[in-house]
């Protein structure tokens, strides 16, 4: 199963605000598991929504090299449910950032029709302990990040657009040399 | 100006919700990590609900002056050195060190800084 819990972005300008959506489908198995008689999108993995929407709005700010967690969730507020066949939108918007993170305020639409809000906090773990830590692959972390489309849709606050890493771009070169020569 | 009582309720308010704790919790005695159970991702919280509750603008280290901590020259053997010290004064007027001066080890500057205070430093950013 893939952790992906957003499917595109639409919009995304550089350290400020992100839009992605996330369509809810019936072939999803977690939507059984949650609740077997009547099928819905868990909650919780909206919030995974906006944290990954967030977190790469976060990440993307260091060129994706600083390691973003999801550290807090405040305030979460569900009007409504979402259910197969439904489209959900999510909109993230920093209200601030600091070096070790940024704190941000996620909405949830429905078709349009607002579902939701949720607080969160994101932090950037550093220090000796983590130096060592990969979070991802950089040549799969690339391949997801060209699968939501991001680059696509990416932009600077001044309108031009976010270029994708270098040091990404050598990791996927690095990789294809050797997997698809 | 805001009145010390001000200063005190809007304190409370952003720690209530930064910190999931009741409102009879938060005292001017309470320790912010020992007694209201803040870890270090809550302050970046607490500080953005304090610029937004006081329209203050906080920078990092100022509230927390953790670089000096960290530098071998304010430190020995675990514990913050005299002239550390004087720095750690001159950088938190608005804390009270008397306790930590007693012993005072790195490890627990951390529980240091109480509720009274966060609105002393809140105070001083409004003067």
């Amino acid at each position: 199963m893939r952790w992906f819990w957003i499917d595109r972005f639409e919009e995304f300008v550089s350290g400020q605000s992100a839009r992605t959506v996330k369509n809810v489908s019936l072939s999803e198995e977690h939507l059984d598991d949650y609740n077997q008689t009547w099928p819905y999108m868990p909650p919780p993995l909206m919030i995974e929504g906006l944290a990954q929407t967030g977190g790469l709005l976060l990440g993307q700010m260091s060129d994706f090299k600083a390691r973003v967690v999801l550290a807090k969730v405040g305030r979460a507020s569900f009007e409504r449910l979402a259910r197969p066949g439904d489209r959900l939108t999510y909109q993230v918007r920093f209200l601030s950032q600091q070096a070790d993170g940024a704190i941000a305020e996620g909405t949830i639409l429905l078709n349009d029709e607002p579902l939701g809000a949720v607080e969160l906090v994101f932090a950037t773990l550093s220090g000796p302990e983590f130096e060592k830590v990969e979070l991802f692959q950089p040549h799969e972390f690339l391949r997801m990040l060209r699968s939501m489309r991001l680059f696509d849709v990416a932009k600077n606050p001044d309108g031009t657009p976010v270029v994708i890493p270098e040091h990404l771009l050598a990791a996927e070169q690095a990789f294809l040399s050797v997997n698809c020569p | 100006m805001a009145s010390n009582d001000e200063v005190f309720e809007k304190v409370r308010e952003a720690l209530v919700d930064a910190l999931a704790v009741d409102d009879s919790d938060v005292t001017p005695a309470a320790t912010m990590v020992g007694d209201l159970g803040a870890e270090s991702i809550d302050f970046l919280d607490i500080v953005y609900r304090l610029e937004k509750a006081f329209g203050i603008s906080i920078s990092r280290g100022e509230l927390f002056p953790d670089d000096i901590l960290t530098n071998a020259e304010y430190v020995s053997d675990g514990k913050v050195t005299a002239s550390g010290l004087a720095q750690l004064k001159a950088r938190m007027p608005f804390a009270d060190l008397s306790k930590f001066e007693q012993n005072p080890l790195v490890q627990d500057f951390g529980n240091l800084l109480t509720v009274n205070d966060l609105c002393n430093y809140v105070k001083t950013k409004l003067a």
